[in-house]
């Protein structure tokens, strides 16, 4: 199972300092927070996109390639990839661009966004947001995987004899989770690619995560892409850690109230009771933490918000030493121990290699160096 | 002997309250006129002061906590619809118009609603034609003709024969007319039900896509498509 940490890169005030970052502060904070992701033993970062204010990670490619360059293990990926408003050329060649820069070590989450103005600014409208993720995904989708490319949709300008380079490493694809929180249409878009489907499972009641991978899981068997249990589902988490509990609810009380998305709303207590959020010890964060398994099934990504609301990067770096050092290594154990022997892990670029019967080189050289005449379409 | 389920919502927020008052006197009517056509009748009452604090949760952070959605869905699953607000300022109250507004989109449509009202004059009775029929009307509910605006001096004297009875009994009477002639209802709809398929969807785009990874024509659901899955 994999562990790691999302951000969605707000620059939001201290509340208990009355203090905001720079967005110079917060990129560097965001990439420090990757660092010693690694550092303490975590599997994954995953970065937000977003195109507004007050949200920094409008190029997540260009933060991502940096923090590929200062570390050897970390996984990067997205959370999310707006599929609907960028275009999917260009998706398709930026992470395959990342993927050989980071020897693979790269998969991506696609997600709609939800902010309305945001998509006439790339000349778009909301209103078409699933047409618009089932179309662009299905043009990325063939990019990665056929050389070249003729194609014609609603939403973009045809493309003829289309070549998106660089080919993906080793000829294999990123990885692509679609993140959802109450769409059904988009799990069952994951189920039909066979693709992963990431719960955003913050925020909002753990029933809309159960019944959302529920249908997800039963498609992807519908599909034939494995049994229901063998479904690639990754879930989120809301979680603040001081050894005493008391300290933990104490410190973030004044974060959480003033929140974006839920600030000044429903109490900590209430929200933790309705959410998954958890305000406590490592031992309560671990008990709530595999209780998720009981209405998700065996699952193969575990990320967790843990720099929002103005928390200081100080606070946000011990608790990932906190998380590192005493909640994910229980975590790997309990879960492994869990989990039956036919249900997979999540796919990486090495097990995809694997699974293409070895890597190849996939760069596709003109067919005639003299004329340069390029390849033509797959017939 | 069908079986039918009326909601009925107070916004009142004095205890006691006569919009709640008001509100019994709608529901007891319309059940008693079910029953004298052969229906069997529950009565699910949601008094929305219990559920304020709720109410503004939901508007902030976009999802009902449990006992407001337990409430939502008694609204959404009933066969009829009796909802009583005071008047507030010359229109419904805050606390009404929210609860409405967190309802699902499109959870009322064609279902039979009652609207009544209380207010400290008579004055204030066409609010229930200014503003609380068009709000059903925008949610496409069906409002029965007659509305029900109870005034102070409708609670004095002998209520028993009074005019606010016969309003309440002709009310009671159309919107069990309405209810009986619809089917009884399923229950709350399911947000998360998958109403179309993935080949649907990219068919509904009308665009010209071919299958992933290969060139013939996209297989029909159910079939090994891709194999194995991946890893």
């Amino acid at each position: 199972m994999q562990f790691g940490v999302f951000t969605v890169g707000d620059v939001t005030v201290d509340p208990t300092t009355g203090r905001e970052p720079s967005e110079h502060e917060r990129i560097k904070a965001m990439v420090a927070i990757a660092v010693k992701a690694e550092e303490v033993g975590l599997d994954v970062f995953a970065t937000g996109e977003h195109h507004n204010p007050p949200f920094v990670p409008s190029s997540p490619t260009t933060m991502l390639g940096h923090i590929a360059a200062r570390t050897e293990r970390l996984l990067l990926s997205t959370a999310t990839t707006l599929i609907t408003t960028n275009d999917p050329v260009k998706i398709a060649e930026d992470y395959a661009m990342l993927q050989h820069l980071a020897d693979g070590r790269v998969d991506l989450m696609m997600g709609r966004g939800n902010t309305g103005p945001v998509y006439p600014w790339f000349g778009k409208d909301i209103r078409a947001g699933i047409p618009l993720a089932i179309e662009n995904y299905d043009l990325l989708h063939r990019l990665w995987r056929e050389d070249v490319v003729d194609w014609k949709g609603r939403h973009r300008t045809p493309l003829q004899s289309f070549t998106s380079t660089p080919r993906p490493l080793d000829g294999v694809p990123p990885f692509v989770w679609h993140g959802s929180i109450r769409s059904p249409e988009i799990a069952e878009q994951a189920a039909y690619y066979g693709d992963g489907f990431f719960a955003n499972h913050i925020f909002w009641p753990k029933e809309h995560t159960q019944r959302m991978v529920g249908l997800y899981r039963e498609r992807y068997a519908h599909y034939g892409h494995g049994s229901a249990d063998q479904a690639i589902v990754g879930l989120g988490g809301q979680v603040f850690m001081r050894r005493n509990s008391q300290d933990a609810v104490r410190e973030f009380r004044p974060y959480f109230d003033n929140a974006p998305v839920y600030g000044h709303g429903p109490s900590l207590e209430e929200f933790s009771r309705e959410t998954p959020l958890t305000v406590g010890s490592p031992q309560q964060v671990i008990d709530r933490t595999l209780g998720f398994r009981e209405y998700v099934g065996d699952y193969q990504r575990q990320l967790f918000l843990m720099d929002h609301a103005g928390l200081p990067l100080k606070t946000v770096l011990e608790q990932l030493d906190l998380l590192g050092e005493e909640v994910v290594p229980v975590l790997r154990k309990e879960f492994a121990a869990l989990r039956p022997a036919h249900v997979p892990e999540a796919p990486t670029h090495a097990s995809l290699v694997a699974a293409a019967g070895g890597a190849k080189d996939s760069t596709l050289h003109a067919v005639d160096d003299v004329t340069g005449k390029a390849p033509e379409v797959a017939r | 002997m069908s079986r039918r389920t009326l909601a009925v919502v107070s916004a009142g927020l004095s205890q006691p309250s006569s919009t709640r008052l008001l509100a019994d006197q709608l529901a007891g009517a319309t059940r008693d006129e079910l029953v004298r056509r052969g229906a069997e009748v529950e009565l699910r009452f949601v008094d929305l002061r219990e559920h304020a604090h709720d109410v503004v949760n939901n508007l902030l952070t976009g999802f009902p906590p449990a006992a407001l959605r337990e409430a939502l869905d008694t609204v959404t699953g009933a066969d009829g619809l009796i909802a009583v607000t005071p008047i507030f300022n010359a229109s419904y109250n805050g606390l009404f118009k929210s609860f409405f507004d967190v309802l699902e989109a499109e959870s009322l449509v064609d279902r039979p609603v009652l609207i009544g009202a209380t207010g400290g004059t008579a004055r204030h009775s066409l609010s229930l034609e200014h503003a609380v029929r068009p709000m059903f009307t925008h949610l496409r509910a069906v409002v029965v003709p007659t509305a029900v605006f109870a005034a102070p001096e409708d609670w004095s004297g002998g209520a028993a024969d009074g005019a606010l009875r016969s309003r309440i009994r002709r009310a009671a009477g159309e919107l069990a007319g309405e209810v009986e002639r619809r089917l009884p209802s399923t229950g709350p709809a399911d947000p998360f039900a998958l109403t179309t398929d993935f080949l649907q969807m990219l068919g509904r785009d009308d665009a010209p896509v071919t299958p992933p990874g290969r060139t013939g024509e996209r297989p029909a659901p159910g079939s090994a498509r891709a194999g194995s899955p991946p890893g």
